[in-house]
């Protein structure tokens, strides 16, 4: 083959590239469109106010309802939707998990297999964690359960966003 | 490297001669615009198969956002639009595009009106193609009602009244159209069905049977 590019091949390029370029004008929207779920920044999470005093957490884990505002698309339920964190009393200092297991994203609950007392139990695949989130070893989960940033503003619980790692 | 793949799958398939079929023939003179400049109203009719291209695939890409149903038909297409990147866009192509097919549609038809293509032996091709045209007005109306707008419930209440005016099956007609007694909540589905399911398919089929008889019977000679 020689180096040479022919008039042929020359207009073969042109045309293609010409082509090729409209054509992405014409995808390339579409396809951003469809992609922008993946390109948004998801929203900061803010702390909410929940219904309990200080005094009320103690070194039981206890079910904290609180409702955080989210926009799912276009709606926007009122009033938040609902969120729970097990929250309790640990080395003095407030401990809120998230119910969320981590094996694969069923909830969790505090003892409520009567077989494990003193653990959380997720249902789905027996999944297992310690008091403090700990995931039990040898059962699915294989991180521990996430944890809510906290604050008493006066005397009341306030719940944050998930910490980071 | 595009090559190498193209002859792997030719050695297996033998697509060469499909696709010799479908796009290596000969564009007689009167036809190619780089001879006579006033050949280009030869192209309305593949211009039109394009924009009905554009607004498949505009279409597809809306339907990722679209929730066919009253509380939030508006809210989802005004999401899409405000929210959503590039979706005054997507929803432009398709809301200009919806125009333009029918123009272009209007074009061609007048084109082969004038040059009288339409005479023996091309009759049963204009009649597909005057399908074509009440399918292209089918896919106009059902979705000019999808997003849900005063302007889009107004319009299918008066074009539900203009079938109800058919003598005798008209109540029918209407009822069948809305899916009830008024434009509402059973509405939008049905028409949101007919825009997406049912009037591009037999869009479709029916362009396929315009293609396969000009191709059979080759493009009416010079005037
Ligand atoms: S999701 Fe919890 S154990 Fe599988």
């Amino acid at each position: 083959m020689s180096k040479k590019v022919s008039r042929r091949q020359f207009l073969t390029y042109t045309l293609g590239g010409t082509a090729g370029f409209l054509g992405m004008g014409m995808l390339f929207p579409m396809i951003r469109f469809a992609a922008d779920p993946m390109l948004k920044k998801g929203g900061k999470g803010a702390f909410v106010k929940t219904n309990y005093k200080e005094d009320q957490i103690t070194e039981t884990p206890l079910s904290v309802d609180f409702r955080v505002d989210v926009k799912d698309g276009w709606y926007v339920p009122e009033g938040g939707e609902p969120r729970t964190a097990w929250v309790m009393k640990s080395e003095g200092k407030i401990l809120a998990l998230s119910p969320v297991c981590k094996h694969l994203g069923c909830t969790v609950g505090w003892e409520s297999n009567p077989q494990f007392k003193g653990e959380f139990f997720c249902p789905c695949h027996f999944g297992r964690y310690f008091k403090n989130g700990t995931n039990v070893p040898g059962t699915p989960p294989t991180k521990p359960l996430d944890q809510y940033e906290t604050k008493i503003e006066a005397g009341h619980l306030w719940i944050g966003p998930i910490k980071k790692a | 490297m595009l090559r190498a793949v193209y002859k792997w799958v030719d050695e297996r398939l033998d697509v060469t001669p499909i696709w010799r079929d479908v796009a290596d023939h000969e564009v007689p003179e009167h036809v190619n615009p780089a001879h006579h400049f006033s050949a280009f109203i030869y192209c309305f009719g593949g211009l039109t198969f394009f924009v009905v291209m554009i607004q498949i695939l505009s279409g597809m890409f809306l339907a990722m956002y679209y929730v066919p149903d009253i509380i939030n038909a508006h809210a989802s297409v005004k999401y899409l639009q405000t929210e959503v990147a590039m979706g005054t866009i997507v929803r432009g192509m398709h809301h200009w595009g919806a125009s333009v097919a029918i123009v272009m549609l209007f074009l061609h038809t007048l084109r082969v009106f004038f040059t009288g293509s339409y005479k023996n032996p091309r009759e049963f091709n204009w009649i597909v193609g005057v399908l074509i045209f009440f399918m292209m007005l089918g896919l106009g109306f059902t979705g000019y009602l999808l997003p849900w707008d005063n302007k889009a419930y107004f319009a299918t209440k008066v074009g539900i009244q203009i079938a109800e005016s058919v003598p005798f099956i008209g109540s029918y007609l209407a009822t069948f159209l809305q899916g009830g007694d008024m434009v509402g909540a059973t509405t939008i589905p049905r028409f949101y069905a007919l825009h997406v399911f049912f009037l591009p398919a037999g869009l479709l089929g029916l362009l396929a049977t315009h293609f396969i008889l000009i191709r059979r019977q080759g493009i009416s000679g010079p005037l």
